[in-house]
């Protein structure tokens, strides 16, 4: 019992998430042979990984924002309006893509400065502030909006529908943003304030960092990623669609990868690693419950179960031993000094 | 605690009282009171659209519809003024809400059982959701997302998505029938009845040592561990009250509405946004129960007043998000400058005295005050 | 560091999937596939912005009066006399596998006509002539569904392909790509802008519902009453054109209708009952699909107002509170027991024989002397069943549908 205690506390909490991916793959091999499938086969790995590439933008973003110790609730309808913004104007026109495309991630990046303004100047608990955004982007689609719009031309949908042998180009696209996000995060001092800010803001301002920046960068992050995945969706539908974010439920799906990934849902602990391993479990799990022909409803239940046992490893952990960025926080404390409260790890 | 001791405290208190309306005028400065004044207003604006929603009778309809809604704010807000979130708020009521279509169908002796089991799964669910939360340390958003996604997914997996059917009509009442035959009211349903119960539980909850705990274990749970305070405990039963009160609700909607799996649907988030809006801050340690009630009245009453300016459906949700966002910023502001002493005149100094022993922790914001 | 060791280890997990995957260069199917999408401009013409389409309302309106071919008893084989499509090269020996690339289960209707098709298909397992049926739900999710059909596609091993849409653009160029394998593909309930599959099997449509009701109301109501449009949402073309077809009729007519969404939550529905029954009379209540009809009634009962003309569906709930009421009501028909069709056209097509290119099923509503015999022949069912789910001479009837039993 004790060694094996020692083993755990020396992985940091992204190895253990490799961990449990790996474990999950290994039962997904098991399970998927069983049948007489191969969990390897280029079809399966291709689902595998397209599964990774919507939710994948969008965790990264995520996985900034909770780092600052915000949260983003609005990413749905941000992908939704994405997808009609890039599909409108197109409009089959291959001589639009690059306006599109600059026009989407534009008003995307104007969301986010939106959510992180509100965030970071008036106070507004993360939560809230997004999921007001998103409530109102959602009934602007909603009241405009009434069914598909606009069209992708072929060479756009090529980028959703195109492979590098089972690899899928979109999967290269977001795992090359997630490498900008972790320059962005260990070699910039933006994201080294990130870090700060999202431990203890109280901390962070008085050690003079100006703690509004890492706040809106994240969050305008947050949304040019979830805009890029809405790109994604307008190649693959080869249509926008104002419901496109909304039926991923990617909201609540990312904020559970990007814990699953072992970061701290009160911020300054995390990784980008950590989140693509949450990532990845998600997708095989989803696959390995496709190819298994688990009932639509049972899925929703081992995915709830999987959430909740597998923070519960790393969680437990980590009140065991875990070096910490900024010491001396009691074991389920949330810093009474804060101006935007987030509950207790 | 010694009884001199009490008496002392009561005597400063007595003396740092202002007189009744200054203190609620005071009160309505707040973000909690300030729901208040909001639901006048909106409550006016529906009046002078549509005169006949000012009708006693109408009106008393109006609270009764909205008392499922009230009774899940209420039941939010313990969760999040001990700093937690409950997600599964909405999974428990569509549950509740099938298990009374299937279990009680036309069978009048099964309800009191029927009604009892409920409850219990009620508590059940709640002490799971609080027990992960507290001796697990697992995030309460991640725990409660879970519990969302696994109930709504048993429930629906076990009646193949829809229920049997209404329950018997004797338990449907409890939702939809009243005292009929009042003056000037013309009924009271049984739902205000329940609502009325239950707020002021809830507000006599929260003066007792439990509340003030709570409030403490929100603010500073360190703190609060160090004062004695068993915070796991105190939070779990935070979640039980939380998921008890969806319990509720979902017994007033079977009555309301019927079985539908749809029933409950958005539940979490309406709570949520209802208890902020009543000047509840996310993160635990501030707000008062009954401004997350009125809170839930607030949202309510907005979206019945849209329906009346004819504004279309569509454009609700970004009404609501509007309404929110500005709701939420100007309490934040309001709350630091309180913290920062800015509005120092709040407090009146006048009235304190140099011997005075500092408010013990949490209760300076607490429910008593309301 | 440790940053670094993290790297190392997130790459190390990372690469045997990378490995295994790169020596295996096969081009998935998905590169070519887009032989229609770029030229068809109905495609998505300027936004859906509105529905109405007046060559597919007057075609559906001349349908609800058509003739069908085939045994009345067996409406789930009916069709519309057209274009037939030649299946002989699809002509097999032996048991089929089946693909089955489904939007969703997520409401009472899907569920019914799920059910269904499982009994369905354990009859033609026991014929031999399907020897299994993989499922993907897509959990109403449009780009889960490409992935469906492309992993379909791939890895599937398929015999044929049963489609049904999640939504209609969306869905086309994934549908083309399972054409171009060369297998016979069934589209039923929503369709999609290609005619590439072997048959498209849907009831007559959106209109002809829309059609239905709304000259029931206005028959039944004078100009100038008011009629309370309940819709589920927004966006979803064969819900869109119920409405459409309606929305002309009552202004016609001089019906004043006002609609709202309600999620078929029928808390949402009694609410915007009762605010409607307080600001002034309603007469009426359409409703774009039965679920929460009960809650509408219910509204006027609580609120003490003469209960309205009303159309529903033929859900049972609504179909028990009519004649427990005896309001004046019809129960238009989005036929539940097209989830049969697919797997019996499959038949057809592994023997060869013509099936109609675009198969029209009979969308017969319930009228009210036709109540009593619908709700006998579903006696027992929950009320979420369908009445006419078709699935009576089905094994496991009535058991399976009345526990709901879904695999």
């Amino acid at each position: 019992m004790t060694r094996r205690a020692g083993f755990f506390q020396r992985l940091s909490s992204t190895q253990i998430v490799y961990l449990v991916a790996l474990a999950t793959l290994i039962l997904g091999v098991v399970l998927v042979n069983s049948i007489g499938r191969s969990f390897f086969s280029p079809g399966n790995i291709s689902s595998i990984l397209t599964g990774t590439s919507v939710l994948g933008f969008i965790a990264i973003g995520q996985t900034l924002v909770i780092l600052a110790g915000s949260l983003d609730l609005s990413v749905p309808y941000v992908t939704s309006l994405a997808s009609l913004i890039a599909a409108g104007v197109m409009a089959n026109n291959p001589n639009n893509i690059l306006s599109a495309v600059l026009l989407t991630l534009g008003t995307a990046a104007v969301i986010g400065l939106a959510n992180g303004l509100i965030v970071a100047r008036l106070n507004v608990h993360g939560f809230i502030a997004t999921l007001g955004v998103g409530l109102i982007i959602s009934g602007y689609l909603a009241t405009n909006f009434k069914g598909s719009f606009g069209q992708t031309p072929l060479e756009f949908r090529l980028v959703g529908a195109t492979g590098i042998g089972p690899v899928p180009i979109s999967t290269i696209i977001m795992l090359a943003c997630a490498g900008l996000a972790m320059l962005l995060l260990h070699r910039t001092r933006v994201g080294h304030h990130l870090y700060a800010v999202g431990g203890d803001i109280a901390v962070a301002r008085t050690s003079g960092i100006r703690v509004d920046v890492p706040v809106i960068t994240a969050h305008v992050i947050c949304s040019v990623l979830a805009g890029m995945a809405g790109l994604l969706l307008a190649s693959r539908l080869g249509v926008g669609s104002p419901t496109v974010g909304s039926q991923g439920g990617y909201d609540l799906l990312s904020i559970a990868a990007v814990v699953l990934g072992g970061t701290l849902l009160s911020g300054g602990k995390g990784t980008i690693t950590g989140t693509l391993g949450g990532v990845l479990i998600f997708a095989m799990l989803d696959n390995i419950m496709s190819v298994m022909q688990v009932n639509p409803f049972l899925k929703d239940v081992v995915r709830g179960v999987v959430i909740v046992a597998a923070v519960a490893v790393y969680a437990r952990r980590r009140i065991v031993s875990r070096p910490e960025r900024f010491p001396a926080k009691g074991s389920t404390e949330t810093p009474a000094a804060r101006p935007v409260p987030v509950e207790g790890p | 605690m010694s009884t001199a001791l009490n008496s002392d405290r009561s005597a400063i208190l007595k003396q740092n009282r202002a007189s009744r309306s200054e203190r609620l005028l005071r009160a309505m400065r707040t973000p909690g009171g300030a729901v208040f004044i909001l639901l006048i207003g909106l409550l006016a604006a529906i009046i002078v659209l549509n005169p006949s929603f000012g009708e006693p009778s109408s009106f008393i309809r109006f609270v009764g519809r909205t008392a499922p809604i009230a009774i899940a704010a209420i039941g939010q807000y313990f969760v999040i003024v001990g700093g937690e979130f409950d997600l599964s708020m909405g999974s428990v009521v569509t549950m509740q809400v099938i298990v009374a279509g299937n279990l009680i169908g036309q069978d009048d002796s099964k309800v009191i059982p029927v009604l009892v089991l409920m409850l219990v799964l009620g508590a059940f669910i709640g002490l799971v959701n609080g027990l992960i939360t507290t001796l697990l340390q697992v995030p309460s958003f991640i725990v409660t997302l879970g519990m969302m996604l696994a109930l709504l997914g048993l429930v629906l997996y076990w009646t193949g998505g829809a229920a049997q059917g209404n329950p018997a009509d004797s338990f449907r009442q409890i939702g939809r029938g009243g005292i009929r035959d009042v003056p000037v009211l013309d009924i009271i349903p049984y739902p205000v009845l329940i609502l009325t119960a239950l707020a002021v539980a809830a507000f006599i909850l929260m003066r007792r040592p439990f509340g003030r705990m709570l409030i403490a274990v929100g603010d500073n749970p360190a703190a609060a561990a160090l004062a004695g305070s068993r915070v796991w405990w105190v939070r779990t039963r935070a979640f039980m009250i939380s998921s008890l009160s969806a319990t509720v609700a979902g017994i007033l909607l079977v009555g309301y509405a019927g079985v539908h799996p749809s029933v409950g649907r958005g539940y979490e988030f309406t709570a949520i946004t209802a208890v902020v809006l009543g000047g509840v801050v996310l993160g635990g340690g501030r707000g008062w129960v009954l401004s997350a009630a009125a809170g839930a009245f607030a949202l309510e009453s907005l979206f019945t007043l849209l329906n009346f300016m004819g504004v279309p459906a569509t454009w609700r949700d970004t009404v609501q998000g509007a309404i929110i966002i500005i709701a939420v910023a100007a309490a934040s502001q309001s709350w630091q400058r309180k913290r920062k002493g800015a509005s120092s005149a709040a407090h009146d100094e006048q009235h304190q005295l140099a011997a005075a022993p500092p408010p013990a922790e949490g209760t300076e914001q607490g429910g008593e005050r309301v | 560091m440790r940053n670094n060791s993290v790297r190392a280890i997130a790459l190390a997990a990372a690469l045997p999937l990378v490995a295994l995957t790169a020596c295996t260069t096969t081009d998935p199917s998905v590169t070519e596939t887009t032989g229609a999408g770029t030229g068809s401009p109905a495609a998505s013409s300027p936004a859906s912005q509105d529905w109405f389409d007046q060559a597919l309302y007057d075609t559906q309106n001349q349908q609800r009066s058509a003739t069908f071919e085939g045994d009345p008893e067996q409406p789930y084989l009916q069709y519309i006399a057209g274009a037939m499509t030649d299946t002989s090269k699809f002509a097999a020996q032996g048991p089929q596998k089946v693909c089955f690339a489904n939007a969703s289960i997520s409401n009472p209707w899907r569920q019914t006509g799920w059910i269904t098709m499982n009994q369905q298909l354990k009859a033609l397992q026991g014929s031999g002539v399907i020897s299994e049926m993989e499922t993907r739900d897509a959990k109403d999710n449009d780009n889960t569904q490409i992935a469906d059909i492309d992993y379909f596609i791939a890895e599937g091993n398929c015999g044929a392909f049963v489609i049904s849409p999640n939504s209609t653009a969306a869905l086309t160029q994934a549908v083309e790509r399972a054409c171009q394998t060369g297998k016979p593909v069934v589209v039923f309930d929503r369709g999609v802008e290609t005619k590439c599959a072997t048959t498209f099997i849907h009831p007559i449509g959106g209109f002809a519902w829309g059609i239905d009701t709304a000259t029931f109301l206005s028959e039944k109501l004078q100009s100038g009453d008011k009629v309370v449009a309940l819709r589920i949402l927004p966006g979803v073309d064969v819900l869109e054109h119920r409405w459409a077809a309606a929305k002309k009729i009552f202004e016609e007519k001089g019906i004043q209708a006002t609609d709202y969404f309600t999620g078929a939550d029928p808390t949402e529905i009694k609410k915007i009952i009762s605010d409607e029954l307080a600001t002034g009379d309603v007469k009426g209540v359409w409703m774009d699909a039965g679920d929460g009809a009960v809650a509408a009634l219910e509204a006027f009962e609580d609120a003490g107002k003469p209960l309205p003309v009303m159309t529903g569906e033929d859900e049972m709930s609504f179909l028990a509170k009519w004649k427990q009421t005896g309001i004046d009501a019809m129960a238009p028909v989005y036929s539940n027991f097209q989830w049969r069709t697919p797997l019996l056209a499959l038949e057809k097509i592994f023997k060869g024989e013509q099936i109609p290119a675009e198969w029209v099923l009979p969308q017969e509503p319930i009228l009210v002397d036709e109540l009593d015999e619908w709700l006998q022949r579903n006696e027992g069912m929950p009320g979420g069943h369908y009445a006419k789910f078709g699935g009576e001479d089905l094994d496991g009837y009535p058991e399976v549908w009345q526990q709901r039993q879904i695999p």
